[in-house]
């Protein structure tokens, strides 16, 4: 999956870890929650960034205890239609004040790519039929949003969201 | 009414070519049917059994003479002459092509108008009382505060892929005409012990095939947390509501499984959390919008009692028009004046192009150019003046809208049904069709009296037969449609959810059923009894006795 993040595609250089694997002596890596929870001794002893996939029915306020620990928070759309991780996301800035790589993985989709952005998102595992530059030109239809609160985040697109009213 | 300011115009032409951009991708074949449809849906644009049908937001169902004439024309020009007012205030065109829906979404736009969120998991269109603004003892007009709901839920990042459709409703009086507790939030306006005005947060109401009243979570939200608290509710329904299954997605669901009392920890916890992070609703924000629904300069009118009732006396078919048309205005000298949509044998809800054209030219020579429309699926003229009203009669009669059935057993509330609807399981306008005509006779109408009869041709209950007096669940086995009677149901005040009363019946036996259940309630009725009141006396019984016994 082509890693999208400021408005370009990137290496990705985060591995993801199954349950039952080896934890690598170097490298960023991201573990499971439940990983998380269990070897956070050994995960933060180890060289390179920690990083976590938390499941879209878990409460993101468990992250809690762990947020300063982590530069990568990977959350799922397991289809564009389940909506829980934006709401996941915006806990985890607005209220877990999360700075580091908050990714979509999972059916990301550049038609929702805004409301992710907005939400807190700001990297996406896209699909290779959806190049960045239709991700640009969705992002660049709408200028204006009702919502105050909710701002894209930097570097998503030179102009996402100009202005908002409400709320 | 309100108007856009540049903000919400540039808003929705940005919406409305993004549209565009997504059609031509679907017409290209870059966007599959199964991508393309949350997106269209988002545009109220749904593939029915015929063809695509495009769903227009009428925001609390308010309309000015300028968007019906509108309307009309897109009737004309994109469809086959005529629309369908809904049950949530909106009017339906039931024939576009999709190659024509961004050129007739930019037509809705020059008008102020748009069809987002009429459709898909998200905050729908704002509902409010259709009397909003001239009803007598209103704390305050909903409409401000639908309107601001309406800016606020619009193309919302963090409740646009909610589990199941949401719906809002506000009223502002202790009469309840928005169905407010069927809604999965229902507002209403009060006032406190100091003056302060809020809102009582009503939560987890609706209909379908789990029919609930909603539960009151909140008994006064003061007006700056409304948002804040609209979000807290919102999102843990986002994160907890279930999604495994479509049928026990609503938050109606969520309240009964998961409990009133722990849903309403979560959300006043989020709550707490939110007014801490967020700005409160603005008052600068709230005032501008509020200022677009100030009343009107109402006029001293001169008018003769005794000329007045003089017409009535010449004219029978006026005086019975007024007496189920009118409602009591706040203002002395008006009235307000619902006119009918349902003709003897029509379709409920069905407008022609001539029609609304005659009705927004009424509206601009007798309501201040101003126009409603009712869940019940008809038209309100708000504003009108009671020297003006035969005036009015004879210019709705022409255009064959003064059928005099407010509120009577002609004035059926129906879901389009299997003549459109890909859900549907049975027919249901012509079932309302043939008990309209049944009871074609108005003076037999005026004599049963308040009746409401409301009929959904499938168990989503879209015709709102749970809160009827008479409801009509069309139901289909083994390719053969059959109806199920439901009683006891009431929207209003002290909604109720209705039962059913025994065995279903064939197309044509249950318009029988309902002359039978009519005329058990003419016999039984005691002096200035409704249909409903003698049932609540005397219950389910002698009605079952009188459909059931001889068959």
């Amino acid at each position: 999956m082509p890693l999208l993040k400021d408005g370009r595609i990137v290496e990705d250089h985060w591995q993801f870890i199954g349950d039952d694997d080896d934890i690598p002596v170097q490298g960023d890596i991201v573990v499971s929650f439940e990983r998380l929870k269990n070897s956070i001794e050994i995960l933060v002893m180890r060289k390179g960034y920690l990083g976590v996939r938390l499941d879209n029915d878990a409460d993101a306020h468990d992250l809690a205890p762990y947020i300063n620990n982590l530069a990568l928070i990977a959350l799922e759309f397991p289809a564009f239609t389940d909506g829980r991780a934006y709401s996941q996301a915006r806990l985890i800035t607005t209220q877990l004040n999360f700075t580091g790589e908050l990714r979509a993985t999972g059916n990301v989709l550049a038609d929702q790519g805004v409301f992710m952005s907005r939400c807190g998102f700001d990297a996406f595992e896209i699909d290779e039929h959806q190049p960045p530059h239709l991700w640009l030109s969705l992002a660049n239809a709408m200028s204006l949003a009702y919502q105050k609160g909710y701002r894209a985040r930097a570097g998503f697109s030179p102009r996402a969201v100009v202005a908002s009213r409400v709320g | 009414m309100y108007r856009y300011d540049e903000f919400d115009a540039t808003f929705v032409r940005q919406r409305v070519a993004q549209f565009r951009e997504q059609v031509a991708r679907r017409l290209e074949g870059g966007l599959s049917e199964d991508e393309f449809k949350p997106l269209r849906l988002m545009n109220g644009l749904y593939l029915q059994l015929h063809a695509y049908m495009l769903r227009v937001a009428i925001p609390y169902g308010t309309l000015s003479s300028r968007q019906m004439h509108k309307l009309a024309d897109i009737s004309v020009k994109y469809d086959k002459g005529y629309g369908h007012f809904t049950t949530r205030q909106n009017i339906q065109f039931n024939w576009p092509e999709l190659k024509d829906v961004p050129d007739l979404l930019d037509e809705l736009a020059d008008v102020e108008m748009h069809a987002i969120q009429t459709s898909g998991n998200c905050i729908r269109n704002v509902t409010a009382d259709h009397f909003a603004g001239v009803a007598v003892g209103e704390v305050e007009d909903p409409r401000p505060v639908a309107e601001l709901i309406r800016q606020w839920s619009s193309l919302h990042p963090e409740f646009t892929f909610l589990p199941r459709k949401f719906k809002i409703a506000v009223i502002g009086t202790r009469e309840d005409r928005a169905v407010m507790k069927s809604h999965d939030i229902g507002l209403r306006i009060v006032r406190n012990d100091g003056g302060d005005t809020g809102y009582e947060v009503h939560v987890g109401g609706g209909l379908g095939r789990t029919p609930m009243v909603s539960r009151l979570i909140r008994a006064f939200l003061p007006r700056p947390d409304l948002l804040n608290y609209l979000e807290a509710i919102i999102r843990v329904y986002n994160l907890i509501g279930r999604r495994d299954n479509k049928y026990k997605a609503r938050i109606k669901i969520l309240l009964h499984e998961t409990g009133k009392q722990e849903v309403t920890r979560l959300v006043e916890k989020e709550f707490d959390q939110l007014k801490k992070q967020n700005d409160a609703v603005s008052p600068a924000e709230y005032e501008r919008i509020a200022a677009y629904f100030q009343d009107p300069a109402y006029e001293d009118t001169d008018f003769n009692l005794d000329a007045f009732d003089e017409k009535r006396k010449q004219h029978p078919q006026f005086n019975l028009w007024l007496n189920s048309s009118l409602s009591e205005h706040r203002q002395r000298g008006y009235s307000i004046v619902t006119v009918s949509l349902k003709p003897i044998g029509g379709i409920p809800g069905d407008a022609s192009a001539e029609q609304m054209h005659g009705v927004a030219t009424c509206a601009e020579k007798f309501s201040l150019s101003e126009i409603r429309v009712s869940h019940e699926q008809n038209l309100v003229l708000p504003f009108v003046k009671k020297q003006d009203l035969f005036e009015l009669w004879q210019g709705l009669k022409k255009l064959d809208l003064a059928t005099p059935n407010v509120g009577l057993a002609s004035d059926i509330i129906a879901c389009p049904g299997m003549d459109y609807c890909a859900l549907a399981t049975a027919r249901s306008i012509p079932i309302a069709q043939d008990i309209s005509n049944r009871f074609a006779d108005l003076e037999r109408q005026h004599d049963v009296g308040e009746l409401k009869i409301k009929i959904s041709g499938c168990i989503n209950a879209c015709g709102h037969h749970h809160v009827a007096n008479i409801g009509i669940l069309g139901l289909e086995k083994k390719g053969v449609e059959f109806y199920q009677i439901t009683m006891g149901g009431e929207a209003g005040e002290n909604t109720a959810i209705g039962t059913v009363i025994g065995r279903g019946f064939s197309g044509t036996e249950v318009i029988d059923a309902v002359e039978t259940l009519v005329d058990t309630y003419v016999e039984l009725r005691q002096e200035n009894e409704t249909f409903a009141s003698t049932y609540s006396r005397l219950g389910v019984t002698p009605f079952k006795e009188a459909l059931y016994a001889t068959a």
